[in-house]
């Protein structure tokens, strides 16, 4: 008998604890697909911050550092700095790593650390019970803005991918989801590229995932993502922001 | 034996280095700032990597990294620096990281001023992040300590896997004296924990959540039980002078050389006093002062700071004996004309206030 389908060896057996309909499951799935691919598995340490994609310490099979909120990008400093031949990844939110680890991020991307990091951007903390964090829109509705976010009192949404670009160390960034099948393909082509990009040592990686939040949106899975597709796909630039001349085909 | 004429701060790194420290990560801040130009001077070219961090706070994040993947690892800063790193100074115990951080301690509350003072000594000994956790502390009193202090805090990091503090002040991070590096070494420890790549072996793993109460009760006690026994194995005091003394002084640090001097000008007078100086400040050598409990009449505590470590010397001595206290602060040194005075004040002259 053929095998179409396996589950990567990049994932370990854990359950994910993920709510129903939300995007996390498949994110560390392509990437676990892609570190497998590239044959990683023996050579890879994961930072993750804290807040749900925290969990995914459990969930991916490699070597893995739990760090403070935030910091992921400084603890996999240290240790890319530590073992400059390993493969350092980094698995954070958007409240850990575009709020709180604003600095951290912008300054590991401005130093060219050879780390590659992933942003799951679900417009809100997800695990606290759904507060507003700096990539919630404008007029969303959340626990800390139940009126809407108003620009007035909370400012604008923060494209961190858009901003990060900007900077001579940042040598791959693209922000993608995971809502289609063919968005997945090219999920899956940005982390394998972010991959190569540290790879090759050529500088800062960030693949950005516009993500759903199903629990504290109040929406069913289908409707949060036709809500992430309406609404959060024209807030921030998709695609690949920032690639170097060789990959590109 | 080679010695070299250096600073504190200096010889501390240069230590560090012979002691086989492979990566420092840190942000400037006077009076510790020697340590990270030394370190940028000199780590790379011998075979380590400097790294100058964004903040304090990303600095030991980075330590934090590094030492999770095996390697030794230091950051040095002064108190306000030493704020921000406690957050990450808490995940760094619970992980059971080692790494040596130093702290050359200037004058606070807040921005403070650039002199010495000893200030720190609670944020250093009783914690200072959230959660139940002890650093080791040790507080070198001269350029030859820093250096040799800095080598056993690697070792100590290492063979207990807790992060190790360096206490200084502003005094012995920048004055100079002759010190020799002969007797530093590289001693390597297993650490088959460290995140290096799975390669042939079970992945391993660095984190602190206990979301279960159940494993987060195993957990602590296995720190309580770690810590109980470097309580016990490590009681770690310099006495001077103390075989036949009546009075103790007890200090630490600067304060501790400016107490040598009043030992000795006390027993030109004819008084048997001696100095108790602990080297470990946590932990506090408790069972050093019991030896002198049953015969000794008073002690006086001299400290740059309004009164920290007195507390863990009234613990220890158990009100078996008068504590008194000498103290300056906000950057001032104590003179040894001032504790000989504050000594005969209160023990000879029969004006004792504890």
């Amino acid at each position: 008998m053929r095998v179409l389908f396996e589950k990567t060896q990049a994932l370990t057996d854990v359950p994910f604890h993920y709510c129903p309909g939300c995007t996390h499951g498949i994110v560390q799935r392509v990437i676990g697909e892609i570190l497998e691919e590239l044959q990683l598995l023996e050579k890879t340490v994961g930072v993750t911050g804290v807040g749900c994609g925290g969990f995914s310490e459990q969930y991916f099979n490699v070597d893995f550092q739990g760090s403070a909120h935030g910091r992921a990008p400084a603890v996999a400093t240290g240790i890319k700095r530590a073992h400059p031949e390993l493969i350092v990844f980094t698995y954070q939110g958007d409240g850990d790593m575009v709020s709180i680890g604003m600095a951290e991020a912008i300054h590991a991307a401005a130093r060219g650390e050879k780390i590659t990091a992933f942003l799951v951007n679900n417009s809100n903390y997800g695990m606290t019970g759904g507060q507003m964090a700096p990539t919630t829109l404008i007029g969303q509705k959340t626990s800390t803005s139940p009126y809407g976010r108003q620009s007035e009192e909370s400012g604008y949404p923060v494209d961190l991918p858009a901003l990060l670009c900007n900077l001579k160390g940042a040598a791959y960034v693209a922000t993608v989801s995971v809502d289609t099948p063919a968005n997945v393909l090219k999920a899956k082509r940005a982390v394998r590229l972010a991959f190569k990009a540290q790879i090759e040592g050529l500088g800062f990686s960030l693949v950005q995932f516009l993500s759903t939040c199903p629990t504290n949106w109040g929406l069913n899975p289908v409707d949060s993502i036709e809500w992430m597709q309406e609404h959060m796909f024209p807030e921030f630039q998709m695609g690949e922001l920032k690639c170097p001349e060789t990959f590109r085909r | 034996m080679e010695k070299l004429f250096m600073k504190g701060n200096e010889a501390l790194a240069e230590g560090a280095i012979r002691a086989g420290c492979q990566l420092y990560f840190g942000y400037p801040i006077t009076p510790s700032t020697e340590i990270i130009e030394y370190m940028a001077a000199h780590l790379s070219k011998r075979g380590g990597t400097f790294v100058q961090s964004e903040s304090e706070v990303a600095a030991i994040y980075m330590v934090f990294g590094a030492a999770g993947s095996g390697q030794r690892v230091m950051t040095a800063s002064s108190g306000l620096g030493i704020s921000l790193m406690q957050e990450g100074l808490s995940y760094m115990a619970a992980n059971e990281l080692p790494a040596v951080l130093v702290d050359i301690m200037r004058t606070g509350p807040g921005l403070g001023g650039l002199g010495p003072t000893q200030g720190d000594y609670f944020q250093a000994t009783k914690g200072g992040g959230h959660g139940d956790y002890h650093l080791i502390v040790l507080a070198p009193d001269s350029v030859q300590e820093m250096a040799d202090l800095t080598a056993t805090a690697f070792d100590l990091a290492d063979g207990y896997r807790n992060p190790v503090m360096i206490l200084a002040d502003a005094v012995l991070g920048q004055m100079m004296e002759p010190v020799s590096f002969e007797n530093i070494h590289v001693h390597t420890y297993e650490k088959p924990w460290a995140t290096t790549g799975a390669k042939g072996r079970q992945r391993n793993l660095i984190t602190s959540y206990n979301l279960q109460n159940e494993t987060g009760e195993i957990k602590a006690i296995h720190l309580e039980h770690k810590y109980q026994a470097i309580q016990e194995q490590l009681q770690w005091a310099e006495s001077y002078q103390t075989e036949d003394a009546e009075y103790l002084l007890v200090a630490y640090g600067t304060s501790a050389r400016v107490c040598k001097g009043v030992v000795h000008a006390l027993r030109a007078t004819g008084v048997k006093v001696g100095l108790l100086r602990p080297i470990a400040l946590w932990p506090f050598p408790t069972q050093v002062f019991q030896s002198y409990l049953d015969h000794v009449k008073g002690y006086l505590v001299v400290e740059m700071s309004a009164g920290q470590m007195i507390e863990d010397v009234r613990l220890a001595i158990q009100h078996q004996a008068p504590v008194s206290f000498y103290h300056r602060q906000g950057g001032m040194v104590p003179q040894q004309e001032e504790i000989v005075a504050q000594f005969n004040r209160v023990f000879l002259e029969g004006g004792h206030t504890s």
